[in-house]
């Protein structure tokens, strides 16, 4: 069955408290941490971090935690500005980018950080993306033609190219699949919204002459239709897309070719 | 060393590939839905009719030809879209192999026999045997 309640040795403890004396405008940010090192259960560590010297950002936040609090902290960023997707984290109970959300837009109390949804976790804030990343090129994300190499590149219409608008934008952060619970339940075969876009952004593209194998490899109960349209991909992304649309619009093609 | 770290993460993702079915099922729990709103509503409007009839008028209106037509439609309708519907339910939660395809194959046939049931109930009032 699937599973509800955490084995005992994920249950998530209190952890340390950071209080920062002599700020003078306090926010409370309360992080998951785990590291695999020790044989320790998961826990939350209170850090007080002072706004008046720091960033707006909550990356802003958890660096200033990194650099001058407590170096043991792990998380990923590089970009610190949205291309990346480094960063995805779940921040106030939303899967978004650290680097994007600003600490005044968090709710009024403390703001909580974990790592992505239902991911294996590396350390801390890290979560193990490689079953992702192996979807990700099981549905091999490139331009595949029949047709002989043309004497220049392909062209497309600018009609043919907005096509790939809204799926074109996707830097594959993992926010939207881990905010899946059907990806929860069935990750293992379910390609998740963030992988059907992407297929999808190949699918539509005008240039691509695969698109029949490419419906057949995502034909599946469990690949595409563990999708019960559920949404929280498109609320959660934060390049402010929609997997769900996309997700639709394969479904809508696999129909046509086969007629009602 | 588990056998797993010795396969690249693909041979996980592809798995055993697709198994080229899947959109009947899903145009199936659709059209059976659509059918359901509208026999749906014209099972409650004969329901509420039949209130405070006796059983003989109620035995009488649940026998003519388009009620019964009706009734056996919503009948078989309804335990097809329950079982594609519960289909799905068991194959997102239980992931114990033995138990997930003991009820898949239970759902199956109690909706086979509950539609027969249903229909042999219909019958017998319509034919009057």
């Amino acid at each position: 069955m699937a599973e509800f309640s955490l084995p005992k040795n994920s249950k998530v403890q209190q952890g340390k408290h950071y209080p920062a004396s002599g700020a003078k405008k306090p926010r409370t940010f309360r992080i998951y941490r785990w590291s695999p090192d020790d044989e320790k259960n998961p826990r939350i560590d209170t850090y007080e971090v002072d706004l008046a010297a720091c960033g707006p950002m909550v990356l802003d936040a958890l660096l200033k935690i990194k650099n001058e609090i407590d170096p043991t902290l792990s998380l990923r960023r590089s970009c610190r500005e949205g291309i990346c997707g480094s960063c995805a984290m779940n921040i106030d109970g939303t899967n978004t980018l650290a680097c994007t959300c600003a600490i005044d837009d968090c709710g009024s109390g403390d703001v909580k950080i974990y790592p992505l949804p239902h991911m294996p976790v590396v350390k801390d804030l890290v979560p193990d993306l490689t079953h992702f990343y192996a979807q990700f090129a099981s549905i091999k994300p490139w331009l595949r033609t029949q047709s002989p190499a043309p004497a220049r590149e392909r062209l497309q219409s600018v009609e043919e190219r907005r096509k790939l608008d809204g799926l074109y934008e996707c830097i594959l952060c993992a926010c939207c699949t881990t905010s899946c619970p059907s990806y929860w339940w069935n990750g293992d075969k379910y390609l998740g919204p963030a992988i059907l876009l992407q297929a999808y952004r190949w699918i539509v593209d005008s240039r691509d002459e695969d698109t029949g194998t490419r419906l057949d490899d995502l034909e599946d109960p469990f690949k595409l239709y563990r999708c019960h349209t559920i949404m929280n991909c498109t609320r959660t992304c934060p390049k402010g897309l929609n997997p769900a649309k996309a997700i639709a619009e394969i479904k809508k093609l696999m129909l046509e070719r086969r007629g009602a | 060393m588990s056998a797993n770290e010795l396969r690249d993460p693909l041979k996980a993702a592809r798995g055993l590939g697709s198994a080229q079915s899947g959109v009947g099922h899903w145009w199936s729990q659709r059209i059976t839905a659509a059918a359901l709103v509208l026999l749906g509503i014209w099972f409650v409007i004969l329901v509420l009719g039949l209130l405070h009839a006796d059983y003989a008028t109620a035995h009488y209106t649940l026998g003519r030809p388009w009620n019964a037509v009706l009734l056996i439609a919503f009948a078989i309708t309804a335990f097809w879209h329950a079982a594609l519907g519960l289909q799905v339910v068991i194959e997102d939660y239980v992931h114990t192999r033995w138990r997930e395809i003991s009820l898949l194959v239970l759902v199956k046939f109690l909706a086979v026999l509950g539609a027969l049931v249903s229909v042999l109930a219909v019958l017998r009032i319509a034919l009057g045997v």
